[in-house]
C-alpha cells in the first residue's frame, strides 16, 4: 500500500475511532481480507479500511468525513453479490451496513414494514407470517442477502413474473448522500409528486447514495400455493411449454426452468425429488383461492402432457412446495458440488428466444471446452448461465469471461438485455458499450453527477467511463476476430 | 473457491484435504444466514465464509496471528453452516484442521494454555470431574448466584439404576464422562427403556472420553489417544456380536462417528475404527427402529419445547428424530423458533467464550419459551446444563421423559 494511502487511512481511524466501537473499524490487512469480494470471488480487492457502524447517525459521519477527504465509499450488505457490485476500493472505506438488521414497524393494516437495509429479504416473510403476509420478490439467495442490497440491484426472484420487482414492493427509501445527508425518498402513500425518484435509486448499485431505511409493501399469503414440476426430455420441448402457457394467459406466480447439470447438483443437497435423468425441469407455481389453484393446475398439467413431459409431480401441501423451491433456490451453490468455481451469468431475451438461445449456448460452451448449466426464470425470460471452471487451471477464468461475454452479447442479439436482475457491478461493465451508445451512457453520467458530482460512492461500477467503451469495443472486436481464427484451429 | 497451497503445506494429507475443501466452497455467503455468532455479530470474519477465508490464508501461507484465532475461536463448531450449505463444504473439520495447525504453530499464552489444558483433563476423567463435582454440589447451597448458576444440583435418581444383562439383544453403552456424575438419570433411563425392548446393555469399564474434547481445543493427538483406547475396549464385545454402540449424548456421538474417518490412515486402527462409527447410534435412532408400542407408554399432559443439539440436528444431520420420537410417543409439542441456532454450550465453548456463550443462551431460552413450556428435552448433557443455567424451566434429556411414562 503506498504511504499517502497509510496516511489517509491512520487518519481515517482517528476519526472513526470518536464514534465507532474498536472491533467495528478493521484496518489490518490480515482480518481484512475476509472483505475483499462479495459473492463473485473472482473479481477482489482490498479496501481501505473496513468500517461497520450500527446507526444512521454514525453513517452519516463516516460519509461526512469521506466526502471532505474525498475517500471513495463502497456500500455492502452481506456481501451476495454476484457481479462484484460491492466489491471494495482500493482507495476507499467499505461502509458495511450488516448491523443494521432490525425490522422497525409492521403495519398490518397498511400492510407495510418499515426495516433497516441489512435485514435479510427472507427474514421480513418470516417475521409477517403470523399476520398472514409476505414480502413478494424472493432473489434465491433470499436466505442471506439483504433488503438494501435488493434494492440496490432491484432484485426479482422467482415470484417477480407474477408479483414484480423490488421497484414494484417498495414505497419509501431513507438515505444519506454523497455529501452526508438524510435524504426522504418516496413516502408511505403509494404515489407521491414529482418525479419518481424511488425507480431511480432502486437498481442504482450504490452509486447514488446509501440506503438507511426502507419501507417495503407487504402481500397477503394466497390462500393456496401449489407447484407443478415436470421433467422433460429436451430443454426444447419445456422451452415450448413455457411458450404455451403464457399464450395461454396464464400467469403462473412462478416459473423456473433448470437443465440437467443444474438439476443434478439441486436434487444432491435439497434431495427434493427431482427427476435426475430430465435434461430440463419447469417449476410452476400456481397460487389464488383453491377452485383457482386447482382449475389451474389441470390446464398446465395438459400444456405439460402436450409438450412431452415424462414426469409430473404435484406438491400436496406447503412443505412440499417449499422443498421444490429448495432445490432451485439453492441451485446456484449447489453447483459448487460440481465444479470448484462458476460464474453466474444473468441475461434477459425475449420468451420467445428461449429454444434458439439455449442451443446457441451449448454451441458456445462446446466450443470453448467449458460446461455451462442452466438454471432460469422462464417465465420472464431472465437467464442464469452458469459456467463451470476451474480458478486454478492456468486461463480458464480468462476462457470463461470471454464466453460469458459472448453469451451477454448472445442475449443483446437476441434482442434482450445483459442484465435481468444481478445488476451489472464490475463484471458485466465490459458489456455495457455492447447494450448502451456512447450517447446513453453520457446520460447515465449526468445523472451519477447531479447525486455524486465528486464520483465517491462506489466508483468503477455499473457506468464505464466513454474511454472505457472504446476500449472494450475495440477489445471486443479483437477478440471476436482471435476467437474466430481459434475455433478453426480447433476445427 | 481458488486455493493455492504454501509450499510448508504441500503435499501433506492434511493439507490436501483442506484444500479440496476449500476449494468447495464458492462463497455464496448462504451460510452465514443461519450462523450464529454472524447473527449476532454481523462481521464477516465471526461467519462461517470469512472464517473460510481466514483459514484460507493460513494454508496458503499467510503470517496469521492472534488476530485469525480471536475469529476461529468464537466458532461454536455447531456445524449449521454445514446443513445450510448447497455446496456441500464440510466446515467441521476445516476448522478442527485449522486449530490444530494453529496450536502447533502459534501457541497461546502460559494462562490461555493452563486453562485449556485443565479442561483437557479434567473434563474427560470420569473419576475426577465426579469427585470435583461433588465437592462443588456440597458447598453449592454456599455460594454465590453467579457461581451456583454453574454447579448442576445433585440429580435423584427415581428408581435403582439396575443393568440388566439377561437378554438376547446385547448393546454397548457409553457412559461418558460427566455424565455418571452430572445426570445419571439420563443412562439409567437409557437402561430401562432399553430393557423394555428386550436389549440389555454392556459398558466396558476401560472405555472413556469420547475424545472431543481434547480433538476440539485443537489437541489432536491426544484426542486420537481417547479415540484408540475406546475401540480396544470396545472390541471383544463387538466382536461377541453387539449390535449397536448407544449414545445419549449427542456430541459424544458425533465423535465416535468419526472415528473412521479420523484413524483412516492409522494402519492398526482404520478398520476397527470404520466398525466403530458405522455401530455408533444415538439413543434416538435406537428407537427410531424399534416398535415404540411394546412399552405402552401413558404420556402425561405436559407440553414440551425440544431442542434437538447441533451435534444431532447438524453434526448427525438429524433435525427432526427426537420430535418424531416423542410426537410418536403421544406427548404435545410446542412450537418453536430459530431451531437451527445452538445454545451456547458447545462442549468447552461456555466456559472459554462466556459473553458470546451467554448471548446465545438467552436467545435460545427466548426462543424455546415462546409457547410457555412446562418441560424442554434435548439430547445432550452438555446443552441440558448451559440451558438450565438460563431457566427455571427443567431441561432433561428426552429419554427421561419416554421413560416416566412407561406404564408398569
Ligand atoms: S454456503 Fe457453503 S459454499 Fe456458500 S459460502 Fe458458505 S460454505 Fe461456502
Ligand atoms: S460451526 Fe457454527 S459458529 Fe462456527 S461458523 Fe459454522 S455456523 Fe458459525
Amino acid at each position: 500500500m503506498p504511504d499517502t494511502n497509510k496516511m489517509v487511512r491512520n487518519e481515517l481511524v482517528k476519526e472513526f475511532s470518536s464514534f465507532l466501537p474498536a472491533d467495528s473499524i478493521i484496518a489490518d490487512a490480515e482480518t481484512q481480507k475476509p472483505y475483499e469480494c462479495d459473492g463473485l470471488s473472482a473479481y477482489c480487492e482490498m479496501p481501505l479500511l473496513v468500517v461497520l457502524p450500527s446507526t444512521i447517525e454514525q453513517v452519516e459521519k463516516i460519509v461526512t468525513i469521506c466526502h471532505h477527504r474525498k475517500v471513495p465509499i463502497v456500500a455492502r450488505g452481506a456481501g451476495t453479490s454476484l457481479c462484484a457490485g460491492a466489491m471494495p476500493n482500493e482507495q476507499g472505506v467499505l461502509l458495511g451496513l450488516a448491523k443494521f438488521n432490525k425490522i422497525l414497524e409492521i403495519d398490518a393494516d397498511a400492510r407495510t414494514a418499515r426495516v433497516q437495509p441489512g435485514v435479510t429479504n427472507l427474514s421480513i416473510s418470516q417475521a409477517v407470517r403470523d399476520l398472514g403476509l409476505y414480502y413478494a420478490p424472493d432473489p434465491s439467495s433470499q436466505i442471506a442477502c439483504t433488503i438494501g442490497g435488493n434494492v440496490a440491484e432491484n432484485s426479482g426472484g422467482v415470484h417477480c413474473l407474477k408479483y414484480g420487482l423490488t421497484v414494484h414492493n417498495i414505497l419509501e427509501l431513507k438515505m444519506i448522500t454523497a455529501q452526508g445527508e438524510f435524504l426522504t425518498i418516496g413516502s408511505q402513500a403509494l404515489d407521491t409528486p414529482g418525479l419518481d425518484l424511488l425507480a431511480l435509486m432502486t437498481g442504482s448499485e450504490g452509486l447514488l447514495g446509501i440506503m438507511v431505511e426502507i419501507t417495503v409493501k407487504l402481500l397477503p399469503t394466497p390462500e393456496n400455493a401449489r407447484v407443478v414440476m415436470a421433467g422433460f426430455d429436451s430443454v426444447i420441448q419445456a422451452g415450448d411449454a413455457v411458450r404455451d402457457i403464457i399464450a395461454n394467459g396464464i400467469i403462473p406466480a412462478g416459473l423456473e426452468m433448470m437443465d440437467h447439470l443444474a438439476i443434478t447438483a439441486s436434487e444432491d443437497f435439497a434431495h427434493a425429488g427431482y427427476p435426475t435423468q430430465s435434461h430440463a425441469l419447469l417449476l410452476c407455481e400456481l397460487d389464488g383461492t383453491d377452485a383457482e389453484v386447482d382449475a389451474y393446475i389441470t390446464r398446465i398439467e395438459n400444456i405439460f402432457k402436450k409438450q412431452g413431459a415424462t414426469t409430473i409431480k404435484v406438491s400436496q401441501n406447503e412443505a412440499e412446495r417449499v422443498l421444490f423451491w429448495k432445490g432451485r433456490k439453492s441451485a446456484f451453490p449447489a453447483i459448487g458440488r460440481l465444479s470448484p468455481d462458476y460464474y453466474c451469468m444473468d441475461g434477459s431475451i425475449p420468451r420467445s428466444q428461449i429454444s434458439h438461445v439455449l442451443s446457441k449456448i451449448a454451441s458456445l460452451a462446446q466450443r470453448y471446452g467449458l460446461r455451462v448449466a442452466n438454471v432460469f426464470h422462464a417465465g420472464d425470460g431472465n437467464l442464469h448461465p452458469l459456467i463451470l471452471y476451474d480458478a486454478g487451471v492456468p486461463g480458464e477464468l480468462e476462457r470463461t469471461e470471454q464466453l460469458g461475454g459472448e453469451i451477454l452479447e448472445l442475449c443483446v442479439e437476441a434482442g434482450g438485455c445483459i442484465t435481468g436482475e444481478h445488476g451489472v457491478g464490475i463484471e458485466k461493465i465490459r458489456q455495457m458499450p455492447a447494450q448502451f451508445s456512447d450517447q446513453e451512457i453520457k446520460q447515465f453520467m449526468v445523472i451519477k453527477d447531479a447525486f455524486d458530482p465528486l464520483g465517491l460512492l462506489n466508483p468503477g461500477k455499473g457506468i464505464p467511463t466513454l474511454k472505457q467503451c472504446q476500449e472494450y469495443r475495440a477489445l471486443n472486436r479483437e477478440h471476436s476476430h482471435d476467437h474466430g481464427h481459434e475455433a478453426h484451429a480447433h476445427d | 473457491m481458488k486455493t493455492k497451497l504454501a509450499p510448508r503445506f504441500a503435499g501433506t494429507k492434511l493439507a490436501d484435504e483442506a484444500q479440496s475443501i476449500l476449494r468447495s466452497c464458492v462463497h455464496c455467503g448462504f451460510c452465514n444466514a443461519t450462523c450464529p455468532t454472524y447473527q449476532e455479530l454481523n462481521d464477516e470474519r465471526d461467519g462461517p465464509r470469512g472464517r473460510i477465508y481466514l483459514i484460507k490464508q493460513l494454508f496458503e501461507g499467510a503470517d496469521v496471528t492472534s488476530a485469525t484465532r480471536t475469529h476461529l475461536d468464537r466458532c461454536l463448531t455447531c456445524r449449521s453452516c454445514e446443513t445450510t450449505c448447497p455446496s456441500g463444504v464440510q466446515y467441521g473439520r476445516l476448522i478442527d484442521m485449522a486449530r490444530g495447525v494453529m496450536e502447533h504453530e502459534l501457541p497461546r499464552s502460559p494462562g490461555q494454555r493452563a486453562i485449556r489444558w485443565g479442561l483437557r483433563k479434567t473434563l474427560p476423567n470420569a473419576t475426577l470431574f465426579g469427585a470435583l463435582l461433588r465437592i462443588g454440589q456440597s458447598v453449592r447451597p454456599m455460594m454465590p448466584p453467579a457461581l451456583k448458576n454453574k454447579i448442576p444440583p445433585r440429580q435423584i435418581s427415581p428408581r435403582q439404576h439396575k443393568r440388566s444383562d439377561t437378554h438376547k439383544r446385547v448393546m454397548l453403552l457409553l457412559e461418558g464422562c460427566a455424565q455418571p456424575s452430572a445426570t445419571p438419570n439420563t443412562n439409567a433411563a437409557v437402561t430401562r427403556v432399553l430393557d423394555r425392548l428386550g436389549i440389555s446393555l454392556i459398558a466396558p469399564a476401560k472405555a472413556g472420553c469420547c475424545g472431543a474434547v481434547s480433538y476440539h481445543l485443537g489437541a489432536h493427538d491426544e484426542g486420537l489417544d481417547h479415540m484408540r483406547a475406546n475401540i480396544d475396549a470396545w472390541w471383544p464385545d463387538i466382536e461377541n456380536g453387539a449390535e449397536a454402540i448407544v449414545i445419549s449424548a449427542s456430541g459424544c456421538g458425533t465423535m465416535i462417528k468419526e472415528y473412521g474417518h479420523l484413524l483412516k490412515d492409522d494402519p492398526i486402527y482404520a478398520q476397527k475404527a470404520t466398525r466403530v462409527s458405522d455401530l455408533a447410534k444415538d439413543i434416538a435412532e435406537i428407537l427410531a427402529n424399534e416398535p415404540l408400542d411394546r412399552l405402552k407408554l401413558r404420556p402425561t399432559g405436559k407440553k414440551i419445547a425440544v431442542h434437538t443439539p447441533c451435534t444431532l440436528q447438524h453434526g448427525q444431520a438429524q433435525p427432526d428424530l427426537i420430535s418424531n420420537i416423542l410426537k410418536r410417543s403421544g406427548f404435545e409439542l410446542l412450537l418453536t423458533s430459530e431451531n437451527h441456532l445452538c445454545c451456547g454450550s458447545a462442549g468447552t465453548y461456555s466456559i472459554l467464550q462466556p459473553t458470546l456463550a451467554k448471548r446465545l443462551l438467552k436467545r435460545k431460552i427466548n426462543a424455546l419459551e415462546g409457547q410457555k413450556p412446562d418441560v424442554i428435552a434435548t439430547a445432550n448433557i452438555g446443552c441440558q446444563l448451559h440451558l438450565q443455567t438460563g431457566t427455571k424451566t427443567p431441561i432433561v434429556h428426552w429419554i427421561e421423559l419416554i421413560d416416566q411414562v412407561i406404564e408398569i
